[in-house]
């Protein structure tokens, strides 16, 4: 992963990025840029806003009342702030796709839970959402699995296929940029290690942003790494260099152990 | 073995206190139990009475209703066709309207007019039934005359539009709770395959809440089905084997109401009508009950 340059064409770029819960200010003035093809890993202790730093770039705070940006995140290739009130959130979701923390396939078959975004897009051509939904549960490593009982719903299947299930429903629609939550907290060594595996091989299509609890697993699978700490961003770097010499005291400490 | 120490002896008195109040619990179950298989014996005993003289293949066949005349006719269709057609203009106003209002409160509306809208739909269904009979009457039919001048001035499709506004707010209501409790997970697991808000409400989550919306339908049918007053007061009481809403007919119920305010001698087989009657009607709304039950049981794990 040395490669790796800062000559990596950017993805998306935060830039002076704040975020506010009603009063409380839950990101203040990140920089930070999202290489292309990469995997670029969030890190922190619980509660230092990971979470609400990932849900701005698919605008999901649009959701709820009294949420507030200030800042901007720069989008490439169009170069536009993803945060502007001109651009339309349901437009950014449409390019920008999300996996949670806890599987949450739809009460549907396993059919229809990969073939849901393609249907919100209006696609209805039997032979177009047949090939996307193959390909993109084969992109999920779960086409083997199920390609005999994709009538089934998709909650009869473990916990693990059914994380796999939400990732080949957020990679259906082909995304330029995946946000991962922590996606495999709820999950057993096993289904972890598949995950990542998946993660690992997406890249070569997708650039990811992960939230991870789990300071082994941004250390495998990601190119780059952001410490971040009650709302802000302490540092941002290559993977390698910000786990063997980082050059903050606070994160030395963070992935030492010796946090808190 | 010594005496136990004080500290832990047995409180008789606590002792006392619970074994009263558990004697208590167990009668206040006791008596709904009990009344309720009493009710069903005297429907089943006196309906035994009833069926001693008149054939079941008369009161399922037969075409007249005439218990009141000399040339007496048992046939509960006619009875039956009132309830199902005055009822099934009541679920055609009621599901859709009950299950749009259900959505936009549960997905749409603001958090300032759910607080509002809420209480107020609970007020709608708090109205005596009596008061949506007379509107009926008094509002709806010479409303609905204006369009259709033929239409009498007793009849079902106003019964039963009126009875569908009185249930709206039980099948809005139910099926906004099960709206609600759809985890907000699924609805952001939507949201963020780029679905818009009618998209996600239409797409995940009637679907997720569906037992509950189903048993919000079935209880409103339910109700469509009990219901009395309305029917007596608009419905008209002339038992008429139609299913034609324009026109006048008496339901199950209406009837029930008609011979009870005595128009019968007691003990006379046309007074033993009502009980046959009533049995029919318990035995329409239980099977309501177990395909509500079975909908609940199927769908019970959809999230
Ligand atoms: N909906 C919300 N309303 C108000 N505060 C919130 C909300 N969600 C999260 N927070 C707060 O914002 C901070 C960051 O939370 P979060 O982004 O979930 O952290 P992380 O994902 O790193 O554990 C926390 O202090 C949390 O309490
Ligand atoms: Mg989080």
């Amino acid at each position: 992963m040395n490669s790796i340059t800062n000559e990596a064409p950017l993805k998306a770029e935060a830039r002076n990025l704040s975020f506010y819960y009603g009063n409380f200010q839950a990101l203040k003035n990140i920089n930070m840029p999202i290489y292309e093809k990469k995997v670029t890993s969030l890190i922190g202790p619980s509660g230092c806003g990971k979470s609400t730093y990932l849900r701005c770039f698919n605008r999901m705070h649009d959701l709820y009342p009294g949420n507030r940006y200030e800042g901007a995140i720069d989008f490439h290739p169009d170069h536009t702030d993803l945060l502007s009130k001109k651009v339309d959130p349901i437009e950014v979701r449409m390019r920008i796709s999300m996996v949670f923390q806890k599987p949450n396939p739809f009460p549907k078959s396993i059919y229809e839970n990969v073939a849901y975004g393609l249907r919100v897009r209006g696609e209805s051509a039997r032979s177009v959402i047949d090939d996307k939904v193959e390909a993109a549960l084969r992109g999920a490593a779960l086409w083997g699995e199920v390609k005999d009982r994709l009538k089934e719903l998709g909650a009869n299947l473990s916990g693990g296929q059914q994380q796999r299930l939400c990732i080949a429903r957020a990679l259906a629609t082909d995304p330029e940029l995946m946000l991962f939550d922590e996606p495999t907290s709820a999950l057993d060594p096993i289904a972890t290690a598949s995950i990542e595996e998946l993660i690992s091989e997406l890249k070569e299509k997708v650039t990811i942003l992960i939230v991870t609890h789990n300071m082994q697993q941004a250390a495998r699978i990601s190119d780059y790494t952001a410490y971040m700490y009650i709302g802000e961003m302490v540092e941002f770097g290559v993977t390698d260099q910000i786990f063997i010499k980082p050059k903050r005291k606070e994160t030395e400490d963070y992935i030492t152990g010796r946090f808190g | 073995m010594s005496e136990p120490s004080d500290r832990l002896k047995k409180d008789l008195t606590r002792h006392f206190k619970e074994r009263v109040i558990e004697a208590v619990l167990f009668l206040a179950a006791f008596v709904s139990v009990f009344t309720t298989t009493a009710i069903v014996y005297i429907l089943v005993s006196e309906s035994w009475v009833f069926f001693q003289h008149v054939p079941l293949t008369d009161f399922l066949f037969d075409t007249q209703w005439t218990p009141l005349f000399d040339d007496a006719h048992y046939g509960i269709m006619v009875l039956l066709s009132g309830t199902i057609t005055s009822s099934a203009v009541a679920v055609l106003v009621a599901i859709p309207l009950g299950t749009l209002i259900a959505i936009y409160l549960s997905e749409f509306a603001p958090f300032s007019v759910r607080e509002v809208a809420k209480p107020f739909l609970e007020l709608l269904g708090g109205i005596p039934t009596i008061i949506y009979g007379y509107f009926a009457l008094l509002f709806l039919t010479p409303l609905l005359q204006k369009i259709y001048p033929d239409l009498p001035g007793f009849n079902l499709l106003s019964a039963g539009i009126v009875m569908g506004i009185m249930i709206i707010p039980y099948v809005a209501s139910l099926s906004e709770d099960a709206m609600r409790a759809v985890p907000m997970a699924l609805r952001e697991g939507s949201y963020a395959t780029g679905a818009t808000r009618l998209q996600t409400a239409l797409r995940v989550v009637v679907p997720s809440a569906i037992s509950g919306i189903a048993s919000a339908y079935i209880l409103g049918i339910s109700r469509a089905v009990g219901e009395t007053m309305i029917l007596a007061v608009a419905g008209g009481m002339q038992p008429n084997l139609t299913f034609n809403p324009a026109q006048p007919g008496a339901t199950i119920t209406s009837f029930i109401v008609q011979v009870a305010l005595g128009d019968l001698p007691h003990g006379s087989i046309g007074y033993q009508t009502i009980f046959a009657a009533g049995l029919m009607l318990m035995l329409l709304t239980l099977v309501f009950n177990l395909i509500g039950f079975y909908m609940r049981k199927k769908y019970r794990e959809a999230y």
